[in-house]
């Protein structure tokens, strides 16, 4: 494996061999000193050209954790203001000697541009609403951890499915690990064409709650996500996760949102606190998951440049 | 490639190593084993099985895998890792690190650093099940099965049921 930047061609085999690497970086984080000298001597450089704050601290947190040094960049203090090129940034980043870039780009596909000029491995931390690799796996090892495999589950993933790059990134990582998948959307959010995703679709979370995981995505007001249906009050009285609805789920189901929630529209405050509410454990594992990927890039081998 | 020790011996070797740990402990009550990872782990179990024979005192075992701690990291061909567990915290305890074979003592250095970073023991011991000798380091073990003179040109192969299906200690001429 040289890069991380899409969970649409990792294998079954693959994925859950970095899961299992995960569960070993969980411990790793257990500890009373939870840090371990792997990476000793490489830099991480974090290149993020679109806002995130979660994302960004934790693959710092990761990068540290396995004793990397880590550069970081962002859009408004950059030269990108005074006009440089993608290629000419990543290049002078290269140049710095970063060992692996963390790139997350407004852009589509910027990625795998930035992998061809640089020749560095790349992790993909969101590219538009295309993929958030990391999210999916962080994703699946929460669910790994309450149920012991995907393989079989029922999960349902409701919300604003056309704009996101997590959901794009689940379902891919989800049925390759066996997970069979409902979604749940207003047609106005479901992505213009289905024809070949391994899923089946419903019009309310209603229909979508005899599941062992729902997973509610954010409405993302900044892609367009609140224009294309009438009213918050609508929305969450056809796909919110109300108390009602959870009192209806199965005792071991659990409900899981990747951030940031608005409370009160994809997920009631109670539930949100509810143990059963995964939220803060998804977090923590993705210190896990970043720390088993950076180390699976950078630790085994050497590298061409 | 020549058989130096069949299964009866490594036996023979761990009860006379368990008696050993007994001995200069006296007793096992503040004793935590620790195999390093692969065969330091059945080598560790069998230790706290003989020990509990002797004296019934269960001592426990934990696992320690040394792959995020090692100095020749960018020659490793995997980046695999197994299971590390401490079913005791080592802090106070007389942890005895136990692995197969002690040979540049580099693991043994990794290994040292990683139980640093999981506690901080009275004491540190080492027990091996073969000495072949030619340490990088300053290291040497505590309690050794078997000291066994080699060349660096050679190379030495233990396998135990466990892990292996079959048991015995060769030593080849390295191709």
């Amino acid at each position: 494996m040289k890069h991380f930047l899409n969970t649409d061609d990792v294998t079954r085999e693959d994925l859950e061999s970095l899961l299992d690497l995960s569960d070993e970086f969980v411990e790793v984080l257990a500890r009373p000193i939870p840090k371990v000298p792997a990476l000793r001597g490489k830099t991480v450089a974090m290149l993020f050209f679109e806002a995130s704050t979660r994302t960004r601290l934790s693959f710092e947190r990761a990068a540290k954790a396995l004793s990397a040094d880590t550069m970081s960049f962002s859009p408004s203090t950059s030269s990108l203001s005074k006009g440089e090129s993608l290629k000419d940034t990543a290049l002078t980043i290269k140049a710095m000697g970063a060992d692996a870039l963390v790139v997350r780009h407004q852009s589509t596909g910027a990625q795998w541009r930035i992998a061809d000029w640089t020749g560095l491995p790349v992790l993909n931390a969101g590219d538009g609403a295309h993929q958030h690799p990391t999210q999916a796996l962080l994703d699946a090892l929460t669910i790994r951890q309450h149920f012991g495999s995907l393989d079989g589950l029922r999960i349902a993933i409701v919300g604003d499915i056309r704009h996101s790059r997590v959901a794009r990134s689940d379902i891919s990582a989800f049925s390759t690990l066996g997970a069979d998948l409902t979604l749940v959307a207003p047609s106005t959010l479901l992505p213009v064409d289905l024809e070949g995703w391994p899923v089946k679709v419903a019009g309310s979370i209603d229909d979508a709650l005899d599941v062992d995981v729902v997973y509610l995505l954010r409405i993302q007001a900044e892609r367009g996500g609140a224009s294309v249906f009438p009213s918050l009050p609508e929305y969450v009285s056809r796909f919110g996760m109300t108390r009602e609805r959870f009192g209806r789920l199965a005792e071991n189901a659990i409900v899981m949102h990747p951030g940031p929630m608005n409370r009160g529209v994809e997920i009631a405050p109670e539930v949100a606190d509810h143990p059963r509410a995964r939220i803060l454990e998804q977090v923590s594992n993705g210190v896990a998951v970043r720390m088993a990927i950076l180390f699976r890039l950078l630790g085994g081998e050497v590298h061409d440049a | 490639m020549t058989q130096v020790m069949e299964s009866e011996e490594i036996e023979r070797a761990l009860r006379r190593v368990a008696h050993e740990i007994l001995e200069r402990n006296k007793g096992a009550e503040t004793v935590l084993l620790v195999g390093i990872h692969t065969r330091g782990v059945p080598l560790a179990e069998r230790l706290s099985r003989a020990i509990d024979e002797y004296e019934n005192v269960k001592v426990p075992v934990g696992t320690l895998d040394i792959g995020l701690y090692r100095d020749d990291l960018d020659h490793r061909p995997t980046t695999e890792l197994d299971a590390t567990f401490m079913p005791e915290d080592p802090t106070g305890r007389i942890v005895v690190l136990v692995d197969d074979v002690l040979y540049t003592g580099r693991t043994i250095r990794a290994a040292l650093d990683a139980l640093a970073d999981l506690g901080r023991p009275q004491a540190v011991q080492l027990a091996v099940l073969v000495d072949r000798g030619h340490r990088q380091l300053p290291i040497r073990a505590d309690y050794v099965g078997k000291n066994l003179p080699t060349s660096s040109s050679e190379r030495v192969t233990v396998r135990l049921q466990e892990t292996d299906d079959k048991e015995g200690i060769w030593i080849e001429e390295r191709a």
